[in-house]
């Protein structure tokens, strides 16, 4: 080992030039196309309405969220002309898996730029791990176009950082109007009419009265939980209600395990279901989606479900009062409560500050997005007062869009999404799905459930 | 139609950057490694052996460190906190974990795991590579048994999961199982999914079937290995058939037995994918590996979780440990 050393140390001080060299040339080319935009250039002809926006040409966000082509394409339609006119690009991603890779994403600091968060639970969580950035100021104004309980649900220890982007009525049992006209059925009115309908379908025997489905991959079990929350807002009004999702009621109280023996008379009843999938425990391997399909067949009669199903429905089925599908307002389990409705919505959470993620948080908060939200698909509504309701094409959505807006209403949002997620989309969605697919005993659901909320 | 144009432009202008950067970043970690490797060839005297250590072992140590022992580290010690991490429990966790008939189940269910879809996969696939060596065109029918491993476990889930579909008897089968079933005069056969404890023999069925060709494939190496002479001895003292098997090949392949026991245990242990793409652990079908997953990024108790995680850990390190002593062996008797 007693080589030369000057050659060596020449070819030692080449290597890191080169290097340097090299890696200089694949930053400056990053960086090249980075500033590619003319900056808050005047915007003109159809695009003159996005100049609020104007001035982040060429870069891009993305947003990660649970809503599935085909949902989502008409979804990605609804801001094209704000990304070609701004030159923002926004990268959607949809997964099946979204609430359980998002906090996965988050803590190990590859989070979107946006998260579309249909669960204030999960929003809660989210907003714990200091990652989520409070919306500008103009994002804010826009939330006072939603009525105020929204801005509750948005928020996380009384600070606002989510504004709502849709809302979805579920209180909505869908079935078929052809159907129930040709067998001479009416839509009922009250719950007791709802009840005596299903035993006169099953008793004239040519179809099940009710369609049901709970599987939904990882969140296998929700649909379960809205039947459930239908019913205690229905049976006991928002008072109960509210002390129930904030644990002050708990799930073993009588008031809730005579609400869940209400649920298993109606979606566990043998006669009753699982019209052209099987018994009562097919409930819990068929998938929500597959879930009302029969009714188009006839082999079964209704289908309790959100308004946003109407996206699930085949292409080319003629939805209305008079077509093939049609929805009612689930009745309320007790006539006192005054006309209940349960929804969901979905909320814009920002993990960046960047002034494009800022100009796309304004955009989605307004009621131009949201109008525009509207016309390019049905089955989508907002709580957005600034919506004109002439835009809804579709009678569903029209329904949806008075019942969410109307003043007399018990409006209460989805309870498993309000509850903490150790519950909310964790063990009540695994114990309600043991219900239907075990047949356990009420009591035990209650008292597993009950054993998951956080000390 | 600009729009797209627009778009598809600078989707390229965005490949284009990403493969520089790549690129850059791949140069920049060769030149480093080259710069390393220079200065330690330079290096003489009495510090070239520590030296070349240092180089050679230094980047694996750290990465081992970085990957492995610092998150063991961690993850016992947030097995003994809360679900946030914020409040010492003790040995709460593990209490719940041994305590709650639910966990109970859980670990009844991963333990069955670890008994029967191993044992099952070794031994099909011994009895594999013994039919398959003798026929004619072996390699074809191996390339075709081994192939499932090339599938992922979720790709196999959901091909079974359509086996294994069930509908309403009176309606057309989407399920092969129902479907064949039925044709053979099962009037009512059952919702497979949700049977059980039916189902979680069926999921073993996927990482059987996976597993299967590794068996086979390292089991009929191990037995081609063995030398003509002891057979041909075997033979001529009169054993055939089972009795060679019994006495002459299988202990001549004992450590390669064990060895592909091991690794497929060690492989269920970790089952995760087929039990969340199929069942999502619900029907009494929950492993370990899901359980913890469920609660560490479902539920969000790290506590919980990591509980589970250390009690993983440890069902594993015996197998990992017995695995590495027997290959050690083998690698002797060779």
């Amino acid at each position: 080992m007693t080589t030369p050393v000057t050659p060596g140390r020449r070819r030692l001080l080449a290597v890191p030039a080169v290097l340097a060299l090299a890696l200089t040339a694949a930053c400056s080319n990053s960086s090249g196309s980075g500033g590619g935009g003319s900056s808050a250039a005047a915007l003109t002809g159809d695009c003159a309405k996005y100049q609020a926006y104007a001035g982040h040409s060429g870069t891009k966000v993305t947003m990660y969220a649970s809503i599935l082509s085909p949902e989502s394409d008409s979804l990605e339609k609804s801001w094209a002309e704000f990304s070609s006119c701004t030159g923002i690009k926004i990268a959607y991603e949809g997964s099946n898996d979204f609430e359980s890779q998002l906090p996965v994403r988050v803590g190990g600091g590859n989070a979107p730029d946006f998260a579309i968060i249909p669960q204030p639970g999960l929003l809660a969580q989210m907003v714990k791990t200091g990652k989520v950035v409070k919306p500008p100021q103009q994002t804010a104004e826009n939330e006072n176009k939603w009525s105020p309980v929204w801005r509750t649900y948005g928020s996380v220890n009384g600070t606002f950082y989510a504004a709502p982007m849709s809302a979805n009525m579920k209180s909505l049992v869908w079935y078929s109007p052809k159907a129930f006209k040709a067998a001479g059925y009416e839509v009922p009115k009250t719950w007791a009419d709802l009840m005596a309908l299903s035993d006169k379908i099953a008793k004239a025997g040519s179809a099940k009265p009710w369609c049901g489905g709970i599987g939904s991959g990882t969140a296998t079990g929700w649909p379960a939980t809205d039947w459930l929350e239908e019913v205690v807002l229905g049976s006991y009004g928002g008072d109960v209600y509210d002390q129930w999702v904030s644990h002050k009621v708990k799930f073993s109280d009588e008031k809730i395990t005579t609400a869940m023996k209400t649920v298993a008379d109606w979606m566990q009843n043998p006669a009753w279901v699982n019209g052209g999938f099987g018994d009562v425990k097919s409930i819990a391997t068929t998938t929500f989606q597959d879930a009302g399909t029969p009714i188009l067949s006839g082999k079964c009669a209704m289908l309790q479900q959100a308004s946003f199903y109407r996206a699930q429905w085949p292409k080319g089925t003629n939805i209305g009062p008079d077509g093939d599908i049609f929805a009612f307002h689930l009745p309320a389990v007790n006539p006192q409560v005054s006309n209940p409705v349960e929804g969901g919505g979905e909320f814009l959470a920002a993990f960046s500050d960047r002034p494009e993620v800022q100009a796309v948080q304004n955009y989605l908060s307004s009621s131009e997005w949201a109008s525009s939200r509207v016309k390019t698909s049905q089955g989508w509504v907002s709580a957005n007062q600034g919506v004109d309701k002439s835009l809804y094409t579709d009678p569903i959505d029209k329904l949806s869009a008075e019942a969410l807006t109307d003043p007399a209403a018990t409006f209460r949002f989805d309870g498993s999404d309000l509850m903490p997620a150790a519950v909310g989309s964790g063990a009540e969605w695994k114990a309600l799905t043991a219900w239907f697919a075990e047949g356990q005993a009420i009591p035990k659901v209650a008292a597993d459930i009950d054993a998951a909320w956080p000390q | 139609m600009p729009t797209d144009l627009v778009l598809a432009n600078s989707a390229w202008t965005d490949a284009t950057i990403k493969f520089g950067n790549s690129a850059g970043a791949v140069a920049g970690f060769v030149g480093i490694l080259l710069v390393i490797f220079f200065a330690a060839g330079r290096a003489g005297g009495r510090f070239t052996r520590p030296l070349a250590i240092t180089v050679m072992l230094g980047p694996a140590v750290l990465l081992l460190g970085i990957g492995l022992v610092v998150p063991l580290v961690r993850t016992v010690y947030l097995s003994f906190y809360n679900d946030d991490s914020t409040r010492f429990l003790g040995g709460a966790n593990f209490g719940w974990a041994l305590t709650t008939s639910h966990i109970q189940e859980v670990l009844l269910t991963t333990l069955l795991w670890l008994l029967i879809a191993p044992l099952a996969a070794t031994g099909l696939g011994l009895l594999l590579a013994l039919l398959v060596d003798r026929m004619r065109g072996q390699a074809v029918y191996k390339s075709l048994i081994f192939m499932p491993m090339a599938v992922s476990l979720v790709g196999a889930s959901i091909i079974w999961k359509f086996v294994y579909e069930a509908r309403d008897p009176s309606q057309p089968q989407v399920g092969l199982l129902s479907r064949v079933v039925i044709a053979l005069g099962w009037e009512h056969p059952p919702n497979w999914i949700l049977s059980q404890p039916l189902n979680t023999f069926l999921l073993m069925v996927v990482m059987v079937w996976v597993q299967t060709g590794f068996a086979m494939v390292v089991l009929s190496a191990a037995i081609k290995a063995i030398p003509d002479e002891i057979t041909e001895a075997a033979r001529l003292d009169g054993a055939t058939g089972i009795r060679l098997f019994r006495s002459v090949t299988v202990p001549m392949i004992r450590t390669t037995i064990v060895v592909v026991l091991t690794t497929v245990m060690i492989t269920t242990l970790k089952a995760f994918d087929i039990i969340r793409t199929m069942t999502g652990g619900n029907f009494g079908t929950q492993v370990l590996a899901n359980e913890m997953y469920s609660q560490s990024f479902e539920q969000y108790n790290t506590g919980r979780g990591s509980a589970l995680a250390v009690i993983l850990f440890l069902a594993v390190l015996p197998l990992v440990a017995y695995n590495i002593i027997q290959l050690r062996k083998e690698r002797t008797v060779r």
